[in-house]
């Protein structure tokens, strides 16, 4: 390697090796015979690296200057650059949270000892996907990021088929497959043509390019395809759901809270490159956002799923990134700075929000699972007494996730809001502000989907006797989920300080607007807002403590919850998932449904009957699965090539590059 | 200094007025004497007196539902001006804390009636958590549209703003906002049309049927929490249908306390002179009243 800059310890050289170190972290345990050291120790390993790749990316962040390495390559697609600038610090920062995270939780979720079969495996591409993925931040060269991409893109792959014995896990698989692959048809597309219009595979500078010339908008369309249906971006969401739902629980918890990211931050870099886009870039960005937003949360609250309901709230979330970046473009193309900023710091903001609480909830599912023995979540109940840490970590996730103050979600949607009311003194694009009731809207319906969530699972009592044995999870399980819910804390209660987090890669996104007077002001309006979150906890805590003093007083009698006079009342005839949310789903009747299979009942005493409900998506039963149908009725003749035997599948290679050599000459 | 502590005062002092006024309005109308104005003050001190039953399957969640609801209702009552006078704490963007702070209480609330495993707190908290998710928008236009009027971004800026002249240049936007808020305000508070905060056991409740096994200090404190809702509310609305300002402090501070009275006797005579809702109905209430505040935002943006 080269460098322009010399020295041991740049922070550039360390986050990489971090990457490297994470990547090849559960090589041993794939030829250790014992089951369990190899697991510990890349869990081990991967910790220390992400406590020494945490701070260089902090650096990287907040310095000015990018140290750009040139990887020797002899391969015909021009140098591969590798460099970290503020973005991609930004991006990263994540990356070695999460999976240092995930991979402690492992050792207590996924023990080598009770999964002989699968572990070696697992950690061996959980340690690929977080080092795929902080390489992906890294390079600077089309080809070279395809190649990370693919690479991260068949870990995750590896990760989701985990459990392959069973058929729904291997359909979800074909499904992500079959998905992540037409993203990367679409990112050929786009890296070709970027290819063509600056005449080297290296990522053009930022604002280097023009947003007029010609293809401009097909490479930014070919660009929010493929890095989209990589974030889980409506509507090429469909995969999403049932990938996240179906792996282990450490491993959405990666997933969902930095994978996603990936496609974002494509998308992001794609953005960066060129001056003055157009609105139109910005409207597609911004309806695609606001509809995932309020979709995602509409499916989310019908499902009886624990993690897929986690899953379709991911696409919510990502909708809310979408729609902050999308304003934000539509700030610049219209020269309306404090929109421009509020949209890209909320956005941001909420990258990192998303990657605190998401992962947080995802390993929280890890816990509920091991305790219920199941996902659905009409079966469970009461689980806060068994597991009360548990219950209390995953409460802090959820009201973060529902953007309620005084937590880290509402901060970044705080700052969406005010983006929204302030186009109300705008010359132009004041409809923009119908966005903030949607976002109230999307708001309201995730407080539906996550009172459901926390109410079935961890209140009332048992709707089951299936429950295997609740119990609270170990400390390594503990320590990953309380690490979280302490960021969240922390980024809900200082919000200034985590908007100080965001500038510097809002600065190097907009390279020509100046926003000190705008961050100065609303790193005020933050601290007010920290204030008002810690007024709020100081008066909770004086009445608790007069309430409790209260109470003191008189006598205290517990007694089983009235029935209403009803003497007979069982757990089983406690509101559960499907009934809490039929209400509400009820309301969003075209887009979702609940159906409810009830059986008929007769007579006087019925006969013992089942009842069952699935959530269906009405676009995707009714547009979208048949377009899949007709595709495959139509290419079905394309079978004929496809037979599986490998050597005509060589042939097929050579001849494709023989023509191609005929071609070219 | 001295209009805060006034503030601060009337939001402890005068919450359970409202609701010994509606009940003597609605006593009137059914030609009966009705309770006494202060009954709501003794009822709450009765009830802090009492002693508590707590449900074997409830958790430390379902104790912390009274205490989370009184926080964020009384923080928003820190928020939203009285009256003509500005609110104790504002800041640009403080209207969304506002509408947030609700969202919490109500998180809390529901979560405690699910710690019970009753399925009619169950059953309740369902409905709670559908309605006000539509009512959310409509407060949002309203604040969009006041907003765009005032050209501030706190609550205290817009609603000082409304006044005798607001209303001749946007007379027909702010009489829509108020329709649309007065179902708000009826909805968020458990009021008939919606909800009927008398009948402890009718099935077709919501926010009573919560809080069925809180008992004694902890049901004090709902009750005087709902007030305190009615009132923070009220105050928003009462800005908003009667902005009467002289420019002199005590006057103002008279002025605010009689409107606030006057909103309770009209909606005890609402109450008096309808009957709830069917269920099915009230989605479709709270939309139309959706669409009457976006009604109003687009006309003053257009």
């Amino acid at each position: 390697m080269h460098s322009s800059m010399q020295g041991l310890f740049d922070p550039a050289l360390v986050a990489l090796a971090a990457a490297l170190v994470i990547g090849s972290a559960g090589i041993p345990g794939l030829f250790l015979r014992k089951p369990g050291p190899g697991q510990v120790f890349s869990a081990a390993v991967t910790i220390l690296a992400a406590l020494a790749g945490v701070p260089a990316t902090l650096q990287l962040l907040f310095s000015n200057t990018t140290t750009t390495y040139i990887l020797e390559w002899n391969l015909p697609f021009g140098p591969c650059e590798i460099a970290i600038d503020s973005l991609s610090a930004f991006f990263m920062l994540p990356v070695f949270l999460v999976s240092a995270a995930g991979s402690l939780f492992a050792v207590g979720y996924w023990p080598a000892a009770e999964h002989r079969a699968n572990e070696r495996g697992l950690t061996f591409f959980s340690g690929l996907l977080a080092s795929s993925m902080a390489i992906l931040l890294m390079a600077r060269n089309g080809v070279f990021f395809i190649m990370v991409w693919e690479v991260m893109a068949l870990s995750a792959y590896f990760l989701i088929v985990t459990e392959h014995e069973r058929e729904d896990v291997r359909n979800a698989g074909v499904v992500y497959l079959i998905a992540t692959h037409a993203g990367t048809a679409a990112l050929f597309v786009y890296f070709s043509l970027l290819a063509a219009r600056t005449g080297s595979f290296l990522l053009p500078a930022n604002g280097s390019l023009s947003a007029l010339s010609p293809f401009a908008t097909f490479i930014a369309l070919s660009a929010f395809t493929g890095f989209g249906a990589k974030a889980g971006i409506m509507p090429l969401h469909t995969w999403l759901p049932s990938a996240h739902a179906n792996a282990p629980s450490h491993v959405s918890a990666v997933m969902s809270g930095v994978m996603l990211n990936m496609g974002l931050y494509g998308i992001f870099r794609t953005l960066s490159f060129y001056h003055d886009p157009p609105l139109l870039w910005g409207g597609i960005l911004t309806l695609c956002g606001i509809s995932s937003a309020l979709l995602g949360i509409i499916f989310a609250v019908a499902q009886r799923d624990l993690k897929r309901l986690l899953a379709c709230s991911s696409i919510e979330n990502i909708g809310i990134i979408t729609t902050g970046l999308g304003v934000a473009m539509l700030g610049v193309s219209s020269h309306t700075t404090t929109l421009a900023y509020l949209g890209m710091a909320g956005a941001l903001l909420h990258i990192l929000n998303h990657s605190f609480f998401k992962p947080l909830l995802f390993l929280g599912s890890g816990a509920i699972i091991h305790a219920a023995g199941t996902r659905e979540m009409n079966l469970m109940g009461g689980l806060g007494k068994d597991m009360p840490r548990a219950a209390l970590l995953f409460l802090v996730g959820s009201v973060a996730i529902c953007g309620i103050p005084p937590l880290n979600g509402f901060v970044s949607e705080f700052l969406l809001y005010l983006g929204f009311f302030s186009q109300l003194q705008a010359d132009s694009l004041i409809f923009l502000v119908f966005l903030a009731p949607l976002l109230a809207l999307v708001g309201g319906v995730a407080v539906v989907a996550f009172t459901k969530l926390y109410g079935s699972v961890f209140l009332g009592s048992s709707r089951s006797s299936a429950m295997s044995h609740p119990h609270e999870p170990g400390v390594t399980m503990l320590a990953p989920m309380t690490f979280f819910a302490l960021l969240c804390l922390l980024v809900g209660f200082a919000p200034q300080l985590a908007l100080r987090l965001v500038s510097p890669a809002i600065t190097m996104f907009f390279p020509d607007l100046n926003f000190a007077a705008v961050s100065t002001e609303y790193g005020a309006i933050l601290s007010r807002l920290s204030l008002s979150g810690v007024l709020l906890l100081a008066f909770a805590v004086l009445a608790t403590l007069l309430w409790r003093w209260r109470i003191g007083l008189g006598p205290v009698t517990s007694a089983s919850t009235w029935g209403c006079a009803y003497q007979r009342g069982t757990s089983r005839m406690q509101y559960g998932a499907t009934s809490f949310s039929e209400l509400a789903v009820s309301v969003f009747n075209g887009i979702m449904r609940q159906r409810i299979e009830r059986p008929a009942l007769t007579g006087l005493f019925p006969a013992v009957a089942h009842c069952s409900d699935h959530p269906t998506e009405t676009l995707l039963e009714r547009i979208i699965a048949p377009l899949f149908t007709l595709a495959g009725l139509s290419f079905a003749f394309l079978r004929l090539m496809q037979h599986g035997q490998m050597h005509v599948y060589m042939m097929y290679i050579f001849a494709t590059l023989f023509i191609l050599m005929l071609w070219a000459h | 200094m001295t209009n805060s502590i006034i503030h601060i005062f009337l939001a402890i002092v005068m919450p359970p007025l409202l609701l010994g006024v509606i009940g003597k309005t609605k006593a009137a109308f059914a030609g009966r004497v009705g309770a006494p104005f202060l009954q709501p003050y003794y009822d709450i001190f009765r009830l802090l007196q009492k002693g508590s039953v707590f449900s074997t399957t409830t958790s430390w969640i379902f104790r912390a539902g009274p205490i989370v609801a009184l926080a964020t209702t009384a923080i928003a009552g820190l928020l939203i001006p009285f009256g003509a006078h500005p609110s104790p704490i504002s800041f640009n963007g403080d209207m969304i804390l506002y509408a947030y702070l609700f969202a919490l209480g109500r998180f809390f609330t529901m979560a405690a009636a699910l710690d019970t495993g009753s399925s009619f707190e169950g059953m309740g908290s369902a409905r709670e958590a559908t309605y006000s998710c539509l009512a959310e928008p409509t407060l949002f236009f309203t604040l969009i549209t006041l907003s765009r009027l005032s050209g501030s971004y706190s609550l205290s800026g817009m609603l000082s703003n409304v006044s005798a002249g607001a209303w001749l240049y946007a007379g027909p936007s702010l009489l829509l906002l108020i329709g649309g808020m007065f179902i708000v305000l009826l909805a968020e508070n458990c009021r008939i049309p919606f909800d009927d905060p008398n009948t402890h056991l009718e099935l077709t409740m919501i926010h009573e049927v919560m809080v069925l096994d809180h008992s004694g200090p902890a049901f004090a404190i709902i009750q005087y929490a709902a007030s305190l809702k009615l009132f923070v509310l009220g105050a928003f609305f009462v800005q908003l249908a009667l902005p009467f300002a002289t420019g002199k402090s005590s006057m103002d501070w008279g002025i605010f306390v009689i409107s606030m009275l006057f909103l309770a006797i009209v909606i005890g005579v609402v109450e008096s002179v309808m009957a709830r809702l069917r269920l099915v109905r009230v989605p479709q209430l709270l939309v139309a009243a959706t669409i009457l505040a976006a009604f109003s935002t687009l006309l003053v943006i257009r």
